[in-house]
Order: C-alpha cells, then sequence, then structure tokens
C-alpha cells in the first residue's frame, strides 16, 4: 500500500463520533513490564538524518514488539498491548523538522501494523502541536478517514483544566476525547534546558502550556503531566525512534552533535525508556570528551521524579532495568 | 489581575470596536471598521523582539523579565510568546490582540487617574508569571495561536481607541510586558493621537526596559501579589523583590502609579503581612500612592478557598490607613464606602463613586473644592 493510499484506508464510512472508551492500560507497570526495555538496531543506518523505509522499520517495530509482548506473532503481540484499543493515538516529535525529528516513514509502518493486526480498530490520530509542526517535519494533514493525521490547533483544547501536581493544563481534544490509547512516539536527544527529551518530555506536547513547565530542568513538571489522567490511564507504549539521535544543542537539530544511532527503543515502561535514553547521550557526551549533563547544570532528574514513590510512573534505576539489545 | 476580561469571537470583536463607537456615530461621526480580519496561528506575524541577547549554538538570552529565560532555538519563553527562530527572538503577538474593550477606567483600577473616563483596553496571549488564581488565564496562560487573536496593529488600535472617546489605550487583563512592542509602538501611536497610555502589570520587568516603557506610559498599576517571597514563588512563579524594584522605578520616573493586592484567605492575608506591605508602601514611595485591597474569587487552580471575608478586606483599609496612607481602597466589594476618594487635608469626599461608576468630582483643577488643598492624581 502506498502512502497516500494508506493515509485515505479503511472504511470512510466509520462514524467520525466515536467515543472514547474507557482507557485499556496504565503507564509501565501496570502492564507488568516495569523496568523492561528493548532496542533493535539496525546497522545500515550509517549516515545522519536518514530515515527507514517503511518496510525496514516495519521489521525493526515487529522485532521490538514481539520480544516484549513474548508472542510469537504481531498480531498476538498487539492484541496483548491493545487489544481492546478503538482509537488510537500516535504522538510523534516533529519540533526539530528533520534530522533529529520522527519520520513519516517509521510513523506509517507502525500505523499500517496496527491497522492490519487489530480487527477492532476504529481510527487512528496522529497528533501533534500543530498542523505545521506536523508538515514541516513531512507529515501530510489528513482530517478524515482511517488514519488522521493533525495538530492540536486544529483538533482543539478540552474545556477542562485538569490540574496533577504543579501542573494546571488543558489538553489536547484528541488526548482527552478523541483517542482511548496512546503510543508515544519519541526520539532521542539533548535538550538545552531539561538535559533530555526522549517519552517523558514528548507529551508536553498534548498541552496548551508547556512553556510554563521548563523552569527547574523539568522537575517535576514531566513526571506530574504524565500522571495527569488522559496520559497515564492511556499511554500504553513508548517506541523510540533514534535513527539519528543528538548528545548536544537540542531540541533543534544539530548535525555535528549527532550521531546515526540506527535503533528504535521500545517499552511499556515510559520511565525506564527514559533513562536508557538518558544513559546513551551520556555515554556519547562522554566519548566526545564534553562534560556530563549534571556538569552542565541539565540533568534530567524529571526522569528519576517520575519513578519516586509518589509518581510511580515506572523504573528509574538503571541497575534494575532490563534491557534486551536485538541486532 | 483586573477582572472581566473576555474573548472576543470576531462579531463579540466588531461590536467591542463599533458598538462602542455608536455614539460616536450619532454624533455625526463615521463609525470606523478598524476591527481587522481574524488570524490563524500561523498567519500571525513575526515581529523581532525586544531586549534580548544572542548566545552559543543559536540560543537566545531574553533580557525583558527577571526570568531571563535563556531559549533554545524553535523553543519560546516562558511567556509562550517569544519564541527563538534560527537564533532570532521574535515575538509572536505584535498586532495580534485577543481581547478588546473599552471599560471605565476604573475598572482597572485607576481610581486617580482621569476619573469617570473610558479606556480603550486591549491584550494579547500570555503572561510571565503563574498565578494561581488568575481571573484571566484563559488568555493570560495560553499561546497566541490557542486564542482568537485579531489584527489590530499598533495604528489602527490608536484609530480606534480615538473614535471610541476614550481617553486612553490601557494594556491589559494579561499580561503587557509579554507584549512590550506591540504595547510599546502602540502608546507612541496613541499619544500621537492625544490619548493617554496605561498599563495594568505584575511589574515583573526588568529595569532596562521598564525605564524605556515609562517614557512612553502615563500611568501603571501594579498587581503586588504579596509581601512574601514564598508567595510569590509558590502560588505565582514569579519573585518579589524585582516587583518591589519596580514599584520604586516606576514612582521614581515621575509616573502616576497605583497598586493592587489581592488578598486570598489565609495564604498572603496575615496582619503582619499587611502591615509590613502597607509601612514600605508609605515609607518606599510615600502616602499619597493609592492602595486597592480587592476581594479575591475562587478561581483557575485556587478553587479550594473561600472568597475573601470584607472583615479581611476592611482590617487591611484599616493598617493602611495607620499606617499613614492617604488612599486605601477596597475592590470586589460594590458599594463600599471606601470606593469613594476622600481629601486627605479635609475628609470631604472629592470624588463619588458606586462601582465602577463616578457619580461626582469635586475637584478644581486638581485641588479639593471644599479645603482649595491638592489631591494626588492626575485629574485632567
Amino acid at each position: 500500500m502506498d502512502r497516500r493510499r494508506f493515509l485515505v484506508a479503511g472504511p470512510l464510512t466509520l462514524a467520525l463520533s466515536l467515543k472514547s472508551s474507557p482507557a485499556v492500560a496504565a503507564q509501565g507497570t501496570a502492564t507488568g513490564l516495569r523496568g523492561q526495555v528493548v532496542t533493535v538496531r539496525d546497522k545500515v543506518f550509517s549516515s545522519l538524518g536518514v530515515a527507514p523505509d517503511e518496510k525496514t522499520a516495519s521489521a525493526m517495530i515487529e522485532r521490538a514488539i514481539c520480544h516484549l509482548s513474548g508472542k510469537g506473532s504481531l498480531r498476538e503481540a498487539w492484541a496483548a498491548f491493545l487489544g481492546k484499543a478503538r482509537v488510537v493515538g500516535l504522538k510523534p516529535n516533529c519540533l526539530a523538522g528533520h534530522g533529529v525529528c520522527s519520520s513519516p516513514q517509521f510513523v506509517h509502518a507502525l500505523a499500517a501494523q496496527l491497522v492490519d493486526n487489530l480487527p477492532g480498530l476504529q481510527k487512528i490520530v496522529i497528533w501533534e502541536r500543530s498542523d505545521r509542526d506536523l508538515t514541516h517535519a513531512g507529515f501530510e494533514i489528513v482530517r478524515s478517514g482511517k488514519v488522521q493525521c493533525l495538530g492540536n490547533d486544529s483538533a482543539g483544547y478540552s474545556p477542562e483544566l485538569i490540574v496533577q501536581g504543579t501542573v494546571g493544563s488543558l489538553f489536547s481534544r484528541t488526548v482527552t476525547e478523541t483517542c482511548d490509547t496512546l503510543i508515544n512516539l519519541p526520539v532521542l536527544k539533548d535538550h538545552g534546558i531539561v538535559g533530555v527529551s526522549v517519552g517523558l518530555k514528548n507529551l508536553y506536547g498534548a498541552v496548551h502550556n508547556p512553556n510554563k513547565y521548563h523552569p527547574n530542568r523539568g522537575d517535576p513538571f514531566v513526571a506530574d503531566l504524565n500522571c495527569a489522567p488522559p496520559l497515564r490511564g492511556k499511554t500504553v507504549l513508548t517506541i523510540c525512534e533514534a535513527f539519528t539521535a543528538q548528545y548536544e544543542g537540542g531540541p533543534a537539530y544539530r548535525p555535528q552533535w549527532s550521531w546515526p544511532a540506527g535503533l528504535i527503543l521500545a517499552a511499556a515502561d515510559p520511565v525506564a525508556l527514559d533513562r536508557v535514553g538518558w544513559r546513551m547521550v551520556e555515554e556519547r557526551r562522554k566519548a566526545a570528551r564534553m562534560m556530563s549533563l549534571a556538569q552542565a547544570g541539565r540533568e534530567p532528574s524529571y526522569i528519576i521524579t517520575a519513578g519516586d514513590s509518589s509518581h510511580n510512573l515506572g523504573e528509574s534505576d538503571l541497575s534494575s532495568i532490563r534491557e534486551s539489545v536485538l541486532d | 489581575m483586573e477582572g472581566c476580561a473576555v474573548r472576543l469571537d470576531r462579531r463579540d470583536f466588531l461590536r467591542s470596536c463599533g458598538g462602542c463607537l455608536a455614539a460616536v456615530a450619532a454624533s455625526g461621526l463615521a463609525a470606523p471598521a478598524r476591527a481587522q480580519a481574524r488570524l490563524s496561528g500561523a498567519d500571525i506575524p513575526d515581529h523581532e523582539a525586544m531586549f534580548w541577547d544572542p548566545a552559543e549554538s543559536q540560543r537566545v538570552q531574553c533580557q525583558l523579565c527577571p526570568r531571563k529565560c535563556r531559549v533554545d532555538d524553535l523553543e519560546r519563553g516562558y511567556c509562550g510568546v517569544r519564541e527563538n527562530k534560527g537564533g532570532k527572538y521574535v515575538t509572536r503577538v505584535w498586532g495580534a490582540a485577543c481581547a478588546v474593550n473599552v471599560d471605565p477606567i476604573e475598572k482597572k483600577p485607576f481610581f486617580h487617574f482621569l476619573p469617570g473616563s473610558n479606556a480603550f483596553s486591549l491584550a494579547t496571549a500570555g503572561c510571565n508569571v503563574d498565578c494561581a488564581f488568575c481571573q484571566n488565564w484563559e488568555i493570560s496562560q495560553t499561546r497566541p495561536e490557542q486564542v482568537d487573536v485579531y489584527s489590530l496593529p499598533p495604528r489602527d488600535a490608536a484609530a480606534s481607541a480615538a473614535q471610541s472617546r476614550a481617553r486612553t489605550v490601557a494594556f491589559t487583563y494579561s499580561e503587557p510586558v509579554v507584549f512590550y512592542e506591540y504595547m510599546y509602538d502602540t502608546a507612541l501611536a496613541a499619544r500621537e493621537k492625544g490619548l493617554r497610555a496605561v498599563m495594568v502589570s505584575n511589574g515583573y520587568i526588568q529595569e532596562k526596559p521598564l525605564v524605556q516603557l515609562c517614557g512612553a506610559l502615563d500611568a501603571i498599576k501594579v498587581d503586588l501579589k504579596s509581601f512574601r517571597e514564598k508567595y510569590y514563588k509558590e502560588v505565582c512563579s514569579g519573585e518579589l523583590a524585582p516587583v518591589l524594584d519596580s514599584l520604586k522605578l516606576i514612582h521614581a520616573q515621575g509616573k502616576w502609579l497605583e497598586i493592587v493586592y489581592l488578598m486570598v484567605p489565609t495564604l498572603n492575608d496575615g496582619e503582619a503581612e499587611i502591615a509590613e506591605l502597607c509601612d514600605w508602601v508609605a515609607r518606599e514611595l510615600g502616602p499619597d500612592v493609592p492602595l486597592h485591597f480587592t476581594r479575591f474569587h475562587p478561581m483557575y487552580r485556587l478553587t479550594r478557598l473561600p472568597s475573601t471575608p470584607v472583615a479581611s478586606l476592611e482590617r487591611a483599609l484599616e493598617l493602611g490607613r495607620k499606617a499613614g496612607l492617604h488612599f486605601v481602597y477596597l475592590g470586589n466589594v460594590p458599594g463600599h464606602p471606601s470606593e469613594s476618594t476622600r481629601c486627605p487635608s479635609c475628609g470631604a469626599v472629592v470624588v463619588r463613586r458606586v462601582g465602577y461608576t463616578v457619580l461626582e468630582v469635586a475637584l478644581k483643577s486638581g485641588s479639593c473644592k471644599a479645603c482649595g488643598k491638592p489631591v494626588a492624581g492626575v485629574w485632567t
């Protein structure tokens, strides 16, 4: 199926007024996969800013999901994570526009797997902060059909203020009303204020006022935001696209500080995935003889906070995280 | 923060600009059609920001407010309206109004600045603090792309203000500091039309931009949130000390200054705090700076507290007078006797008010009609 046909595929007659069903799973711990992170590497990726083709991306996703779920087939694997999902939201990270940025090929490969393997699936929404962010990253805005793609500025925000710890925000209607399940699709990169931007930070894109949550390196704002019911209750997976990753100069793309990591990370535990991503960035910084993020005054302590007993979003202790690397 | 700001849809906006001009039309003048096209987020033009420095790796260092945001490329400052685009800092709200009304100037509140006149009031999205009690959070805590925005460049704003018979342009509702460039240009355009310009602000601004701004404004009202750093940090995500510096600077610049203090039960209404505040105002700014204690109502993220008891406000009134302040008012308590202004020399009522309505001004050339002594303020 080519990209255009895929985007408009599916029964257009599906009701547009689909109601959200109750959340099908909670973040991290509820799935019984606390502390487990799968890395799939493909050494084909040796150039910066090169995105995979959909077939390659799909194969990597398949390996990650099957391994993470312990299932033998893709259908069983997706059923394990999303068996009750009706409307799934996919949240890429398009801020940089290119380079260290979600690729349409990767996101479309994932969407195609969901369409092909989840009989009960009614709709997929690829969403970001704005239409502009999506189009800058190469996505096509699609407002109807089985696979849609639109920014929060098009979808709007729910009027109810949701207060969770230190945060008080309006959430995208895509998150609160349209989708019953979310898959977080971050990239792996340095961030000039909060240290690193991986999965937990990527969900800043769900709210209307992310600029309010950068003080103190995002701590505890990132953790508090991820505890808000619409996110905690609906986010079942994080799949980080790191064909190109970046260890300095983020969030904008800086090729001089990027490396062709050629990998994806997948986890049901968002904290464990972020902690592994943080470690990878630190390793690259060390190899480049750069000071650590802590020495640079931007240690991403929000990741530790997200794993503490009051947030309990997942496992932040590296020694307790079980990593599987599939080459 | 002043209440009752509204977000306008296009029809409301046109009504606001045009409706308030009905009297103008009736007097034989043509009603202007200054309301411009609604802007989508992508259509809001960039305008180079003032007060910032370039930093390494295409970062910028904002120098507008004490927060001094260090902003990465593609990101925005805490205010949500100033954006780093490839190492250049731009404002996304120049000429992009999201709220426009013609209000009595008493609503700001200014009680000693052209009483009984109207203020052409405008705002954009954004704020550089995040007060848990904000009455206008739906515009102050948003980005310009998230509210209805209309193109109203400075000269058009000034022209609409003049034709509305307002005597001032007021920058208000959200936080004008974050739309500094728009405010500054509009204030200058208003001056060319013979209008005054006033700002309703939290006073959270750096010295250099404030000094320059004072050259364009005629009066400033500052919302002093508390007299405790802890409250500023925990309830407002801000700081007290820079605000006190701003108050002293505004006063030193000779601009008319009024202060509002929103009393929030249990959080900033202690007698010791109020007494210290009043003593500080009397000592540092003098007894003629009006101090308004206003009543809190549950709002935004602070809905667990009751409204301020009037008795608490009256106790603050007593403390202010005890500190020697000449003009202490209670706000959001319609009909309270303290709404009116009394001559500090003889006690005669010189401006009689009910709510936002001025019933009588008993001043002649700025002096009390009863005793002839001057009363501090800008009266004509």
